[in-house]
């Protein structure tokens, strides 16, 4: 669990940023911006930034969670990073399915083969 | 549990928008809908209430959205409608072009029709009216 309340924790393995969202829902403007900052952060912060999300305690999100998802892939791909989404619930893939996104970012189901896919 | 009908008048403001959505879930909840269609619901509510105030209303304090829902364990009906000055559904770029596919914003209203059984706009884009049956009846 992250302190100080941060809407995402994030912790480094092999080189790699893994976030995990603290709240299930992804859903109010101002959470989204603070994650949205959060990540800049971290992209910021790594030449090359490898980012991998874990959404396995995310139950909701929005429209809006998901423009801050694709601007944080367009950031990262400027500085020739690499993001991994995994553990997403099957309700929450539906609205990447919907909305064509699962084709956008690189998603895989669990943390591990997240992981792996970065040693490609 | 029987049926509900409910009517909010609200300011264009997330904090009311969040009492008025809780209001509606728990009803939402209260009938034998599953968790797909408490996601499918959730989701397209929060999308509207929010287009409302956001694209609609433009978070003018002045200016307020209408909402009536009605629950049961048939179906969930809702009309929300702002004060904004309306759109056109066919002029809003449709999201899944190829163009469009890695433009931040414009997948709400993807969401909504695809998450409800029927979507109507009516009154110059200022008022949509959505429903979902019970899929599991």
């Amino acid at each position: 669990m992250a302190a100080n309340g941060s809407p995402v924790s994030i912790s480094m393995t092999d080189g790699v940023a893994v976030v995990e969202f603290t709240n299930n829902k992804i859903l109010d403007e101002a959470n989204i911006k603070e994650i949205g900052d959060r990540l800049t952060q971290q992209i910021d912060a790594a030449t090359p930034p490898k980012l991998l999300l874990d959404f396995s305690a995310v139950d909701h999100l929005s429209s809006a969670a998901l423009g801050m998802l694709i601007n944080i892939n367009g950031r990262i791909k400027a500085r020739n990073g690499s993001l991994r989404l995994a553990a997403i619930k099957p309700q929450i893939r539906e609205v990447f399915v919907i909305t064509k996104l699962d084709k956008l970012f690189k998603i895989l189901p669990t943390r591990g083969e997240a992981m792996d896919s970065f040693k490609v | 549990m029987a049926s509900s009908s409910r009517h909010f008048v609200i300011p264009s403001d997330f904090a009311k928008m969040r009492e008025v959505q809780q209001i509606i879930m728990t009803d939402v909840e209260g009938q034998p809908f599953d968790d797909e269609g408490i996601f499918a619901i959730k989701l397209a509510l929060e999308e509207t209430i929010i287009n409302a105030i956001k694209h609609g209303n433009k978070f003018d304090p002045t200016k307020t959205v209408t909402i009536d829902s009605k629950t049961s364990a048939d179906q969930f009906e809702i009309t929300i409608c702002d004060q904004g000055e309306g759109f056109k559904r066919k002029q809003v770029p449709d999201p899944l072009a190829e163009e469009n596919l890695e433009k931040s914003s414009g997948r709400g209203l993807l969401l909504i029709e695809s998450y409800m059984d029927s979507v109507k706009y009516s009154n110059g884009g200022r008022c949509v009216k959505m429903m979902r049956k019970n899929r599991k009846l």
